[in-house]
């Protein structure tokens, strides 16, 4: 038994949410095109949707009842549980879109498996983020084909964004204490599992996109116990800018 | 008019904030509403989308408007489950929305795989459209063209 196992396994789902989303918001006013700077900031408030429930149910179980602007807002980064994949920083487009491919398919997977959740709450999120999550892997699939069989230029940026990322996939499927107590209780899936679904739709659209699946062995990890990669604590510093300087701030 | 009837009609009026042409009724929002034996009413709406950014004002103009009809004691709920789907959306919603300039979704029967009909074009109901987009000035929108006339519009994702 783990104490809290099921709050710790929410809270990591909110903050893959959350981070994802902001990281995405940053893409406001500057993406390549018109359609795409909507698309990406659509995804961004689905997912920021999708963490605020998230929140609400972390705060009963983990019986503190804070506010979702608690979380968000006045946490430190070493309290942010998120996997560092969600963190890595925008880069160009195509850096966008790979993370975006390896993240919805990993976070589709994962709803799927939570809708039969025991926690009533959670299954509710997740019957609602599905329908959601389906349209982020459509747009992101259908970018990393445009990209990767484009011209020699996208494909190029395409291959590179995809071998920087590919490392930190590792840590998605990372199980641990919290992870399988959370399976054991019907919370939700222990991450393991999900890796062969994952694998197989990424490689076909990596093999539809003439792309190669990278082979990497450093697979660095640590974010699900606080520990971060450097971009992130800038990040979170613009991101709680507002908070910090003037606390109990409303609007 | 029982009491529920009567909020039902009054919340059930009030307009979407960012499709006004359309009612909260009309696209299947409003859930339940219940009075108990004191006189507290409970009134239980469903968001679209999980960061749907109208939910707060709808919430707020739901229990403004219950309010200002004399049910002072009132709770406006958001329910999750089950989740909202396009196949709550009236009839009068989808011939508003036609209206309105933007194609409704297409029926489906909750299996999202037998969506087979075409997205008509609001504008000359021609059923010759692609899509350009996936997503589009709300959530719920995606946008396409038309072969037909030329006309861009927004199409209300089935969902």
């Amino acid at each position: 038994m783990v104490a809290g196992a099921a709050a710790v396994y929410t809270l990591r789902l909110a903050d893959d949410c959350l981070v994802l989303s902001h990281r995405l918001a940053q893409w406001s006013s500057r993406a390549p095109t018109l359609e795409d700077d909507i698309a990406l900031t659509n995804v961004a408030l689905d997912l920021l949707g999708q963490a605020r429930g998230l929140y609400a149910r972390t705060a009963e179980l983990d019986g503190t009842g804070r506010s979702e602007d608690d979380y968000a807002f006045m946490r430190g980064e070493r309290e942010f549980v998120n996997c560092l994949l969600v963190e890595q920083e925008n880069g160009d487009f195509a850096t966008t879109i790979a993370r975006q491919l390896l993240c919805s398919t990993f976070q589709l997977a994962q709803w799927q498996a939570l809708t039969t959740s025991t926690d009533a709450q959670v299954s509710a999120v997740a019957a609602k983020a599905v329908k959601e999550t389906s349209y982020h892997r459509d747009h992101a699939t259908d970018w990393t084909l445009r990209l990767g069989d484009g011209n020699d230029e996208s494909h190029r940026r395409m291959e590179s964004a995809l071998a920087a990322l590919w490392p930190f996939t590792a840590e998605l499927f990372e199980s641990d204490a919290v992870a399988r107590e959370a399976d054991a209780l019907g919370v939700g899936p222990d991450p393991a599992a999900l890796r062969p679904e994952w694998q197989a739709y990424v490689r076909r659209v990596l093999d539809d996109a003439t792309l190669v699946v990278p082979e990497s062995t450093w697979t660095p990890s640590g974010g699900r116990q606080g520990l971060h990669t450097e971009s992130f604590g800038y990040m979170l510093a613009e991101m709680q800018h507002l908070h910090r300087s003037l606390p109990g701030v409303t609007w | 008019m029982t009491a529920v009837d009567e909020i039902r009609n009054i919340a059930g009026a009030i307009p979407d904030p960012e499709m006004p042409a359309l009612t909260i009724a009309d696209l299947g929002i409003l859930r339940d509403v219940r009075v108990d034996a004191s006189g507290h009413v409970d009134v239980d709406i469903t968001p679209t989308y999980s960061g749907c950014p109208a939910l707060d004002t709808i919430r707020e103009d739901v229990e403004r408007c219950v309010r200002d009809q004399g049910y002072t004691d009132v709770t406006v709920r958001i329910v999750l489950s089950p989740a909202w789907t396009t196949e709550w959306m009236s009839e009068a919603g989808r011939v508003k929305l036609r209206e309105y300039g933007i194609a409704p979704p297409r029926q489906h029967g909750f299996d999202l795989t037998l969506l087979t009909i075409a997205v008509q074009c609001p504008r000359c109901d021609s059923s010759r459209t692609h899509e350009l987009a996936h997503f589009g000035s709300t959530q719920c929108q995606a946008v396409r063209q038309c072969d037909a006339c030329g006309e861009t519009f927004p199409h209300f994702k089935e969902h």
